[in-house]
């Protein structure tokens, strides 16, 4: 008996165990946790696990649970191939990853070998926050799927909005000197020339990605540059830093921004008493007329202490289980296929789709401006008493850019 | 331009004098142990955490001061305890013993403290600009900064220079074993040295911690730039650290504002190169190559001046 009982104790958590191991969907999250990018990944990844959870209180992806499996790549994209590895090496089928376009190269080149090399064992990469367009043009592959808008997209909405805005006279271009900014500043630049040629670029700046504690001297330059409007793609703590060097110096400018919200962005604007005139191209804010993002929002401020900076996480992960339910598979490669051209209203309302052509997704885009809120703008931002103003928004049609991808599908 | 370079000095001198909080430590503990302290940035690090913790409990200003004698009395213990045993063992044991406790300071920083950036805020009594120049605001913050880092330049000036204490430091950094023969008791004072170059890298960063971000990589960021001022100043040599920090300040920050280009001098490459990689280099300004600078002086110094500006010994 006590032999019996012995062998039951090793023998039953093993079960357990494997048993457990076929129950669950593990969604592999690779993106920095320690570092200049930690302050955002760390928000990434409760984001996803928020939504993991919103998912396992239906029952799951096709019963199974879902489970967030975080894996930090300190924004480094050889760190991140290496923790790649060994999200898989532990059973992980579905990568996300958003951080950095550099990384986002690496790991979509990385998924592509990986999926030749051993069939039957696919690899699904789902990005939510990498815009480089090249991930979705010249290096597109068939196992990446991008969620947020890429740059050109982007630029393209912020741009068409800043050409009806006439006091904009000279704009300084600041921005992160890796594949993304450079991507931002030539963009602007571009679209600029043909759509207002009466506009200065009196600079066009690139500083090193996530290493500048102290933007002063940068401040300075921009001050001593003349200019009247700033235009930035930075992120994370080199958005916060940037505005919180202005708020030092009292640079008094209009910020044409693509992640102003992001950690520490709105403390530094308040704190640089920048009332509407800091904006923010993105696919969402928290203050739309529109009741089930509303009582998202609600819930999920209730559990931490940020707002949804990601409504492109909640479509990525409300889009995998409506494309497991529609192949009736986890099998990464029959999500793929159901992922393809499928349409999806997303969560900020609104018809959104995945494009066959290249696995960019389509949306509607916003574009909203920072300060003091009106009766309906419900929702701050970090414990500010200033929230989001919706400016523009740009219907999915008006959002849709060519591609040049060429996709190599399976056989 | 003129309001550029004011404040490009401001900047640039302020960053200095931060830096030479750290090197002056540093230099010391590196001409008399013969060992690079791959460590030392880690206790700008300690006093960072230090002091965001104890002004959480106490206020800044009792951080201010508890913050750098905790970390001095910690890097004082790792030198009798750590440092002298592992000694015995050569300058190889010592380095790798270093940077193993660089690594250590930081795993355990991270677990206590996390990975991300703490809140770590300028207290409010400095909280407004100091004053405004061509419009622009400079931080008191800033300015108190720059005053602590040269009360305490004079204040290690008056104790090397006056003090017989000053004088023993002073004759071991080039005679050890003089010292030694002489009675003198070296072991401590290697080991008050090495407290007190701790403590005032704690110091530093206890004052840069609000005003820069206070996190597990700030040793990271800032350490091999240390490594640049001690060996470009001289070693051992504390006006050479002086004007190694000074010089290293200023030319990131002036760097920083510059824009001129390969191409803004000589003018746009011909098409026919202007897509292939000579394009970039072509391209390139001042301002994008400016972290790389500290490093591209100190590849210069070693191949021209290789014992430092203001150094003596050639090791």
């Amino acid at each position: 008996m006590r032999k019996f009982m012995m062998a039951a104790a090793f023998a039953l958590p093993l079960l357990g165990s494997t048993a457990m191991a076929q129950e669950t969907l593990k969604i592999g999250y690779i993106d920095p946790l320690s570092g200049g990018g930690a302050s955002i990944g760390e928000v990434g990844l409760k984001t996803f696990q928020f939504l993991a959870d919103e998912l396992n209180a239906k029952g799951g992806i096709q019963g199974k649970k879902v489970e967030i499996v975080p894996f930090d790549n300190k924004t480094n994209p050889q760190e991140s191939l290496i923790q790649a590895q060994k999200a898989i090496d532990a059973g992980v089928r579905y990568l996300t990853q958003g951080n950095g376009s550099s990384v986002a190269g690496a790991l979509s080149d990385f998924v592509t070998k990986y999926n030749e090399r051993n069939p039957g064992k696919e690899v699904l990469y789902f990005n939510y926050a990498a815009v480089d367009p090249v991930l979705t043009n010249a290096k597109c592959s068939f196992w990446h799927f991008r969620w947020d808008a890429n740059s050109d997209i982007k630029m393209e909405a912020l741009t068409n909005y800043m050409k009806t805005v006439p006091a904009i006279k000279s704009v300084y271009l600041i921005n992160q000197d890796y594949s993304f900014g450079e991507a931002v500043r030539s963009q602007a630049k571009a679209m600029l020339g043909a759509k207002r040629p009466d506009i200065k670029i009196v600079g066009d700046e690139l500083h090193p990605l996530l290493k500048i504690t102290d933007f002063a001297p940068y401040i300075a330059k921009i001050k001593a540059s003349g200019a009247d409007t700033v235009v930035t793609g930075n992120w994370g703590q080199d958005f916060a830093l940037l505005l919180k060097a202005a708020a030092d110096a009292g640079l008094k400018v209009n910020w044409y921004t693509y992640y102003a919200g992001g950690t520490g962005g709105p403390t530094a604007v308040k704190q640089a008493n920048l009332n509407h005139q800091v904006f923010q191209v993105g696919e969402g804010i928290p203050n739309l007329e529109h009741k089930p993002s509303q009582d998202f929002e609600k819930a999920i401020r209730a559990k931490y202490d940020f707002s949804l900076f990601y409504p492109r996480a909640v479509n990525e992960m409300r889009m995998l289980a409506a494309a497991a339910n529609k192949a009736k598979s986890i099998d990464p490669v029959k999500v793929a296929l159901a992922l393809e051209g499928m349409e999806f209203e997303v969560f900020d309302g609104g018809k959104g789709y995945m494009r066959k052509d290249d696995h960019q997704f389509f949306q509607p885009i916003y574009i909203s401006s920072l300060g003091e809120r009106s009766e309906k703008e419900p929702f701050d931002e970090e414990k500010t008493g200033w929230g989001w103003k919706l400016v523009a928004k740009i219907d999915t049609p008006q959002t849709v850019l060519p591609t040049t991808c060429k996709m190599e599908r399976p056989n | 331009m003129l309001e550029l370079i004011v404040i490009s000095t401001l900047n640039g001198v302020l960053f200095g004098m931060l830096l030479f909080l750290m090197a002056s430590g540093l230099t010391v503990i590196f001409s008399m142990l013969g060992v690079l302290n791959f460590a030392h940035a880690s206790f700008y690090m300690l006093g960072a955490f230090f002091g965001f913790q104890i002004s959480r409990w106490f206020g800044f200003w009792p951080a201010l001061v508890i913050a750098p004698v905790l970390a001095g009395a910690i890097g004082a213990a790792v030198e009798r305890y750590g440092l002298r045993r592992v000694h015995k063992n050569g300058h190889v044991a010592e380095l790798l013993f270093t940077f193993g406790l660089a690594f250590a300071i930081e795993e355990i920083v991270q677990i206590i403290w996390g990975k991300s950036p703490v809140d770590f805020r300028v207290p409010a009594l400095l909280d407004f600009p100091a004053f405004t120049i061509f419009s622009t605001n400079y931080p008191a913050y800033k300015m108190f900064m720059l005053l602590v880092s040269i009360a305490i330049f004079i204040g290690l000036l008056i104790v090397l220079k006056k003090t017989r204490i000053g004088l023993i430091v002073q004759a071991a950094l080039t005679h050890p074993h003089m010292v030694g023969h002489l009675g003198h008791n070296v072991g401590r004072i290697f080991m008050l040295v090495f407290g007190v170059g701790t403590a005032l890298a704690a110091v530093a960063g206890v004052i840069a911690g609000p005003a820069l971000v206070t996190q597990s990589n700030m040793a990271g960021l800032l350490g091999p730039i240390l490594f640049v001022v001690v060996v470009v100043g001289g070693l051992g040599s504390l006006p050479g650290a002086f004007a190694a920090s000074l010089l290293i300040g200023l030319v990131q920050t002036f760097a920083v504002s510059m824009n001129g280009s390969l191409a803004g001098a000589f003018g746009p490459l011909s098409p026919a190169y202007a897509s292939s990689w000579l394009g970039d280099i072509w391209g390139v300004t001042i301002a994008q190559i400016a972290p790389i600078m500290p490093y591209v002086l100190l590849v210069l110094i070693l191949i021209f001046r290789p014992m430092g500006l203001l150094g003596t010994r050639e090791t």
